[in-house]
């Protein structure tokens, strides 16, 4: 009798298996993975990296048929979601892991850490960014959320004999929970103005209850706070350079590139799903945000003399870039589609060159043992062929054109004065005079590196390995090709959301 | 013969330096003949197609774009690869196409430190490239994407090969270049948005200025965005002070190209894009950029006068020769514009000539000091004339090319365009026909002190020092031939350039003209007009029949 009543009452949902195919696959590997790990214990170390490698790429296979097949799907009520700007997610996130498991080849294997684990929880935190992009309500953003951040955090202190990993891993541990505690506080009381979690639903409660009401005020400021940690805008931001200069550095870039690009996610599809209505909220918020990360975070890489640090930074000043279109995307009249878009346009490219900065500091620092920007002086005297594509990816992260950069800026310029309003000139200019500043340390470290004299005149040429190198050529082309005919980027990161109606 | 070129003429002048660079790219550095020839075969190929597109080019229809090639580009912003060369970009662009290959023969046996030829030649083509891209780009995105690619390698060139405090100058150059640039690039976005035309050609945006889609507050604005970009460039003062820094400190093939070409990016920039899209917001600016511009004239040439470094005064003389380019800009005439583009012409010939003099002046010499130099005309007689002829050229003496940009320049500001205030110009006039003054002292000066009287002691018996080279002959001949060809027939240039200013010209008076009679001031253009008509037959003398000719046309379509 009861089991009757448990199958009555328990309905299984319609499961669109095409839908899900990448997650799938992606499980399937990570499986795979631990498994030969038990299995073959020591003997499976070689081949790890390369399964974790290869799955990444499988996991793109559907991603494709599904992007061929073009139709937006629609699962489980409406909580997970398949649409264009998802694939694109998707392929980012799985790319850059990708590109993040060829930084980890070499690192992992000459520092004697685990292997097998490591990349099991790497194929894990991807699987967390992949749900990202498709999570529709607040349950599976909050459960994709932790799946990613979560492995992230053992990885951070992953060089376990070093106290500095150590400290990153607890300081990033203790600030993420602390985000995501803030972030459930916001959540707990959308949900109590809304009564649901999808976001659809909480989008109509909000425009139903007006801004005017504290409590969705408050949400909203809370979430939008929450997600900030994790993009590391100021004024929350203060973990990432002590987080990023004690990771392991393969997996400093995965956290400031894939990492940051979830919490991005996220951060887009809450604002422009869930409070569209309440923009003159978040509006300002995002507004701040942006001007006081890309200004503070300038202004103190003016300062730094790690190599790591200064990309900290410069991530930081970054994402006051990456943010700003939000800051206008209010305003109705396709404002949303085209700050959905450029915040797409720039976080593609930006994984591209930034994974590129990072491969040529691992590369470099295999051979000099320190991040310190003194020791990358005269690099093009034994490493023409890096200083030059170092060249590219510091000029690129200034755009200057016609290297990537310059189109992910000029993005978010365009949709900045396309607003129209003096807040969005003000803040196009705030962000151009930012970017001359930023120009300042990205020429200096370019400089230094061309125009120095190497320390101790040490000539001797750098190791380099086939994975690192194809890192770095892989990123390097992508950066380029996306400056000279950035229709290449702008096709695929031209989106919608689904539920705007794309 | 038929025209060849047509519709990709110019992508292969413009990106045949690309294609030397892959080559080059992959040659081993040790192996610097290959890589010189490579380079000169590159540039030499890249003038040869240059003397084609001349050969081609209708020079009866100089207002028109020829060579048009218009393709989409960037599709989600509307972006174009649209380029082509009228009347205005055709002297610049064939000015740069020469420039290269005689840099590249300068260069041939002297690498300045650390020499590295295969990096150094890369970075000059690459800069070709971007030079010669920005003269054609005919879409505003497209031109900011070159006029960006040219601020790399001169970076490095500066950072890489230049004198003892590159660090601090080529950053400085890198960076004020690019504040610039970025608000530009704002106030592009901005008109785009504003006039709704849904594209970036110039053409397009003018148009829809025209139609009149953008208030004349936001005009304003946005001029004065384009203007600090491209005025940083030219470098019009107060933002003239990254000039000196970075000539003084950049390599000598370095400064000729930033003297002879990178200049005038700026100054095209005003001529081509900021006043014919904007011409309303042109006109209210006039007085302040001619303002700016006799204030440059004056001071670079009392800054001249105070230098003991030869470069650094090579560098100040042409924040004073930009002034005068500027000022004929200001006046927004045509016969000010086709004087500011000879200008341009002129002053990339001579101030690039006077920076290649510089630098074998420091090759033999060690130095720069104008107060341990001397005495160039006995050691070196045949360079020392050389410099001799070069400073008369620069003070504009008539019958060499420098003249030619002074002298119209001073001579539009006594009757400048519509709507501009004539009193406040012919002050302008005043103070620049002073500036020439200047300028004859602190070239005889320097020439005084540098070539005349007897070679001081420590130089006296200096085996290093010895005439002219052949190289240098090479590279310095086409230059000299041409500030004397420019000089006797100006028409040379003029003739190119007078259609397509005219052309661009039309919207603006046009706009003017209606504005005058708003203002009813039509009269007092007409009378201002015809007492400039009859000063410049009674100033010019021979020779100047063609802007007479000019005048008149003006005076037709502004009645």
């Amino acid at each position: 009798m009861a089991v009757d009543l448990l199958t009555l009452a328990f309905q299984r949902p319609h499961i669109d298996w095409h839908g899900i195919a990448p997650e799938l696959v992606l499980l399937g590997v990570g499986a795979l993975i631990t498994l030969v790990d038990i299995v073959f214990l020591e003997k499976a170390r070689p081949i790890t990296a390369a399964l974790a490698g290869l799955g990444l790429l499988a996991t793109a296979v559907p991603l494709l048929t599904l992007a061929a097949d073009g139709t937006d799907r629609v699962m489980f009520d409406g909580a997970y979601v398949v649409d264009e700007f998802s694939l694109v997610m998707k392929a980012i996130f799985l790319l850059s892991a990708y590109v993040v498991v060829l930084l980890s080849t070499n690192y992992v294997a000459e520092g004697d850490y685990w292997e097998n684990e490591y990349y099991g929880l790497l194929l894990a935190s991807v699987m967390g960014m992949v749900m990202m992009a498709s999570a529709r309500d607040l349950v599976s953003i909050f459960v994709a959320l932790e799946l990613l951040s979560i492995p992230a955090y053992l990885m951070v202190a992953w060089r376990k004999r070093d106290l500095r990993s150590n400290e990153a891993g607890l300081k990033y541990y203790l600030m993420g929970v602390f985000a995501s505690a803030v972030m459930l506080y916001g959540m707990s009381l959308l949900y109590g103005v809304s009564g649901s979690t999808m976001l659809d639903d909480i989008g109509t409660a909000v425009a139903a209850a007006g801004s005017s009401v504290p409590v969705v005020t408050m949400a909203i400021v809370f979430i939008v706070a929450g997600f900030a940690f994790k993009v590391s805008a100021v004024p929350f931001h203060t973990w990432a350079p002590d987080v990023y200069e004690g990771a392991p550095t393969p997996v400093t870039a995965f956290l400031a590139v894939a990492s940051k690009a979830a919490g991005f996610v996220a951060l887009l599809v809450l604002v422009l799903v869930a409070f569209p209505s309440a923009s003159d909220v978040w509006e300002p918020l995002v507004w701040i945000l942006a001007a006081a990360s890309m200004t503070v975070g300038n202004m103190v890489a003016l300062r730094q003399t790690n190599v790591v640090r200064l990309m900290a930074y410069s991530g930081i000043a970054q994402t006051g870039f990456m943010i700003a279109p939000l800051a206008v995307a209010g305003h109705g009249g396709g404002s949303a589609d085209q700050a959905l878009s450029a915040v797409v346009t720039y976080l593609a490219i930006y994984a591209a060159m930034n994974l590129g900065a990072f491969a040529v500091i691992i590369v470099l620092a295999r051979k000099t043992g320190s991040a310190e920007t003194t020791s990358f002086a005269g690099a093009f005297h034994y490493a023409p062929g890096l200083t030059v594509a170092m060249t590219i990816f510091l000029f690129s992260l200034a755009g200057i054109p016609p290297l990537g950069g310059w189109f992910a800026k000029f993005e978010v310029f365009r949709v900045l004065a396309t607003a129209g309003e003096p807040w969005g000139y003000v803040l196009a200019a705030v962000g151009a005079v930012n970017s001359v500043i930023a120009l300042y340390y990205y020429a200096a470290l370019a400089r230094r590196m061309w125009a120095d004299d190497a320390p101790d005149g040490d000539h001797a040429p750098v190791p380099m390995t086939p994975s690192l190198a194809s890192a770095l050529g892989i990123c390097g082309i992508v950066t380029l090709a996306f400056g000279v005919a950035p229709q290449l980027v702008a096709r695929f990161t031209d989106v919608t959301l689904a539920a705007l109606g794309g | 013969m038929e025209n060849l070129l047509d519709g990709w003429g110019i992508t292969l002048a413009t990106f045949s330096p690309l294609v030397g660079v892959a080559v080059m790219m992959l040659i081993p550095k040790e192996r610097e003949d290959q890589h010189k020839l490579i380079a000169l075969v590159t540039s030499l190929w890249v003038a040869f197609v240059g003397v084609l597109l001349l050969i081609w080019f209708d020079l009866d229809h100089t207002d028109k774009l020829q060579y048009v090639v218009d393709k989409v580009w960037i599709d989600v912003i509307s972006s174009r690869y649209a380029v082509g060369i009228d009347g205005m970009s055709l002297p610049l662009i064939l000015l740069t196409m020469l420039v290269v290959p005689l840099c590249i023969v300068y260069s041939w046996n002297h690498f300045p430190d650390p020499v590295n030829p295969k990096a150094f030649l890369i970075l000059i083509l690459i800069l070709e490239t971007g030079m010669i891209g920005t003269f054609v780009a005919q879409d505003l995105v497209l031109f900011f994407v070159f006029f960006e690619v040219v601020l790399l390698p001169m970076f490095f060139m500066i950072a890489v090969w230049g004198g003892d405090d590159r660090r601090y100058a080529s950053l400085k150059f890198f960076l004020y270049t690019l504040f610039g640039s970025a608000l530009m690039l704002v106030s592009f976005l901005a008109l785009f948005f504003l006039t709704g035309a849904d594209t970036f050609t110039f053409s397009g945006l003018a148009d829809a200025v025209a139609a009149g889609g953008v208030s004349r507050n936001a005009q304003l604005w946005i001029f004065g965005g384009m203007f600090l970009g491209f005025g940083i460039k030219v470098p019009m003062f107060p933002f003239h002070t990254w000039l000196p820094d970075a000539h003084t400190q950049a390599p000598t093939v370095g400064s000729v190209i930033l003297a002879a070409v990178l200049l005038k990016l700026g100054t095209y920039g005003f001529v081509r894009i900021a006043i014919p899209i904007l011409p309303e917001a042109a006109v209210s600016w006039a007085p302040w950029i001619g303002l700016l511009a006799v204030v440059g004239i004056i001071y670079g040439a009392l800054g001249c006068l105070a230098q003991t470094d030869m470069k650094r005064l090579i560098a100040f003389s042409s924040v004073a020769h930009m002034g005068f380019v500027m000022l004929g800009i200001a006046t927004l005439t045509d016969f000010g514009i086709n004087a500011a583009i000879m200008g341009m012409v002129a002053h990339g010939l001579i101030t690039g000539m006077l920076f290649f003099l510089a630098g074998s002046v420091k090759e033999r010499y060690h130095t720069l000091e104008i107060s341990r130099l001397g005495g160039l005309l006995v050691q070196a007689p045949r360079m020392g004339w050389i410099f001799g002829f070069c400073a008369m050229a620069s003070l504009g003496l008539p019958g060499l090319a420098g003249f030619w940009g002074e002298f119209p320049a001073i001579l539009s500001a006594y009757n400048p365009g519509n709507g501009v205030p004539v009193e406040t110009f012919r002050t302008f006039m005043v103070i620049a026909a002073l500036g020439t003054v200047l300028a004859a002292g602190y070239l005889l000066w320097l020439l005084q002190r540098a070539a005349f009287g007897t070679p001081p002691e420590e130089f006296a018996d200096d085996p290093h020092i010895t005439d002219t080279t052949k190289h240098e002959w090479i590279s310095w001949a086409p230059l000299l031939a041409l500030i004397v060809a420019i000089g006797i027939y100006p028409n040379l240039v003029f003739r190119v350039t007078d259609g397509a200013v005219d052309a661009s010209l039309t919207p603006c008076l046009s706009v003017e003209g209606e504005a005058a009679e708003k203002l009813d001031c039509a009269e007092v253009y007409k009378i201002g007009h015809d007492d400039g008509h009859g000063d410049g037959h009674d100033d010019d003398g021979h020779g100047d029949e063609h802007d007479d000719e000019h005048d008149d046309e003006h005076a037709a379509s502004g009645n």
